[in-house]
């Protein structure tokens, strides 16, 4: 059983609890060529969305969401600006909390909790769901000060060198720090400091990582190697990608969300047009808004 | 119709229409702001050289060192009492308004949302426009008449707090509000809560604006004359450090008294402590703003 199509407009809830969405199938190893054969992905969810609507203030700023996340898998979110993918990102994980005005209705589920349930601690759920954002933001810190910082913090203090060690090579950065690790984090070029910014967010071990149009302000030969780092990461996270590059989309995700904004109504919400396999909304979209966008002849 | 059109071969450098006129009102205009502003940088010299003139004469190491001849008009002493005590109050002043003033920053910049920012800064701006002799005749009544019964250096260094906390809290707040919020974002990305990202963020990226904001209330609270006559204005000449116990001779009240009195000799020292008070209150504002300027460099360079 594949996740399928699941569509803002179409999709009728069903009242099962979530945990039937999964199945207890033994994951199939992820092999990098996990997109020929789609039905390798794993089912696991992740990230169930009901319904949700986000606001700020009185705007509503995205309407009627219905989307699933799946474990392991790179999830791609396309579409204008102005959409709402960075607003419907940032809700995953509570980054938008601190906004004024932000609020949210429906629910947003994590591994079947609600992430804006009562006694939820927003702290706790950015621990587990990592973030990267557009700008390259490293501490002005030592390169080995801007890992290890948060898990010394987060308690995980032994074989902090190690860790230091290990979230660089994940972060494919390693070769090119490691003599330098007490040098500032300044120092590096826009590509390194992202992947550093990446090292920093895999140094504690979060459970899903979520990037806000990460490659937006690097140049192309920074944004291959982060893409190449991408396919590394996800077999052991869970990718959620926010590009408004269509290109970058078909190269690295696995499934794909467009968004558009409905001005229908007399209001200019974000919604979820159409959501599926990479290949198939980009090749034979279903929804005529869609390929008028992947085809280039939006607005 | 219009006016006649401009042979526009004729050279660049012939004067045409009115320019001549309006080439007279730029420079009268050029020239009487230029004015105005070196006005008030010759009023300082001014000032810094009369106090020159009239102290530079009685400075020596014992006018440094000795506390004042005992007797009415005596010449000879120094103003040590009263360095040592304008420095103790300050000190104990700074050591009561820098931690609150930088909580105070803190509240504002990082958890505040608009609603009760904006009342406190008003606050703050007010406190800050409170004159000086206001704060002396409330520090007054509430610990010399409330609660010491007689004036104390611990009033004195209350009433200068006072002065110190809007000071220090808007100067704090300017430099924490200069830490970039994507930094903030990334803390809180990696599951780090707000106050841990104030202590190891926000804090060490503008520690160097909160020392220069105190070094300059620290300054701003060395000249302040006011408050101390109803705190901490009669006192014996002797050095002391017991805050609690008597007022603490300083130099502000130093200045007036002796200027006040009758006998040449105490002009002559009043000018010397007036030297002392000012070449003082210069270092500490010069270093204040030189740090400050180090800091905006630093994060304008990002």
């Amino acid at each position: 059983m594949t996740e399928i199509n699941i569509r803002s407009e179409q999709q009728v809830e069903s009242s099962q609890p979530d945990t039937d969405a999964t199945t207890d199938r033994p994951l199939a190893p992820l092999a990098v060529a996990a997109r020929e054969g789609s039905s390798e992905l794993s089912t696991e969810v992740v990230f169930d969305l009901r319904d949700v609507d986000v606001f700020y203030g009185s705007t509503l700023a995205v309407h009627g969401l219905n989307m699933k996340v799946n474990k392991n898998v790179i999830t791609a979110m396309i579409g204008p600006s102005g959409c709402g993918k960075s607003t419907v990102v940032r809700t995953l994980n509570r980054m938008n909390d601190s906004i004024n005005g932000f609020r949210v209705s429906g629910e947003v589920l994590y591994h079947g909790h609600d992430v804006y349930g009562s006694g939820v601690d927003p702290v706790e759920v950015r621990r587990r769901i990592g973030m990267v954002f557009q700008r390259p933001n490293p501490f002005p810190k030592s390169i080995y000060d801007n890992i290890a910082w948060a898990p010394r913090i987060l308690g995980m203090r032994s074989g902090l060198d190690e860790r230091v060690e290990k979230a660089l090579r994940g972060a494919a950065i390693w070769d090119e720090v490691k003599d330098r690790l007490k040098g500032s984090a300044l120092g590096l070029s826009g590509g390194q400091q992202q992947r550093l910014c990446i090292a920093r967010a895999i140094a504690i071990e979060p459970d899903v990582l979520l990037l806000d149009e990460p490659c937006s302000a690097l140049d192309p030969i920074a944004t291959a190697s982060v893409e190449e780092l991408m396919q590394d990461l996800k077999r052991s996270y869970t990718l959620v990608i926010v590009t408004h590059n269509m290109q970058q989309a078909a190269r690295v995700a696995e499934r794909t969300a467009f968004f558009s904004l409905d001005v229908s109504g007399g209001r200019r919400a974000g919604i979820l047009v159409e959501y599926d396999e990479t290949e198939k909304l980009f090749t034979r979209p279903s929804d005529q808004r869609t390929e008028d966008y992947v085809t280039g002849r939006f607005g | 119709m219009s006016t006649p059109l401009l042979d526009p071969a004729r050279p660049l450098t012939e004067i045409g229409g009115n320019l001549a006129r309006r080439r007279r009102i730029d420079h009268f205009m050029r020239g009487g702001s230029m004015a105005a502003a070196l006005f008030a940088v010759a009023v300082l010299g001014l000032l810094i050289a009369t106090v020159v003139v009239h102290g530079a004469s009685v400075i020596s190491i014992s006018f440094l060192t000795k506390d004042p001849a005992i007797g009415l008009g005596a010449s000879g002493g120094g103003i040590a009492s009263a360095i040592v005590g304008t420095v103790l109050l300050i000190v104990v002043a700074t050591a009561i308004a820098a931690p609150l003033g930088v909580l105070i920053a803190i509240y504002l910049t990082e958890f505040a949302t608009q609603r009760f920012a904006r009342p406190i800064r008003l606050a703050l701006d007010l406190l800050n426009g409170t004159p000086s002799i206001v704060i002396g005749v409330f520090a007054y009544s509430l610990l010399v008449v409330g609660g010491f019964h007689h004036q104390t250096g611990f009033a004195a260094s209350f009433a200068l707090a006072v002065i110190e906390i809007p000071l220090i809290a808007r100067a704090s707040g300017e430099m924490m509000s200069l830490v970039p919020k994507e930094l903030r974002d990334a803390s809180h990305g990696l599951g780090i809560s707000r106050w841990r990202t104030i202590l190891g963020i926000v804090l060490p990226g503008s520690l160097g604006g909160i020392v220069t904001g105190t070094v300059l209330a620290f300054a701003r609270a060395g000249g302040e004359t006011a408050p101390l006559l109803f705190t901490s204005s009669i006192f014996s000449g002797s050095t002391t450090l017991n805050i609690f116990g008597a007022a603490i001779p300083n130099i502000p009240v130093t200045i007036l008294q002796d200027s006040e009195s009758g006998f040449p000799s105490d002009h002559a020292r009043a000018w010397g402590a007036a030297l002392v008070l000012v070449v003082f209150i210069l270092i500490g504002n010069l270093s204040g703003r030189v740090m400050l300027a180090r800091q905006r460099r630093r994060y304008q360079a990002r």
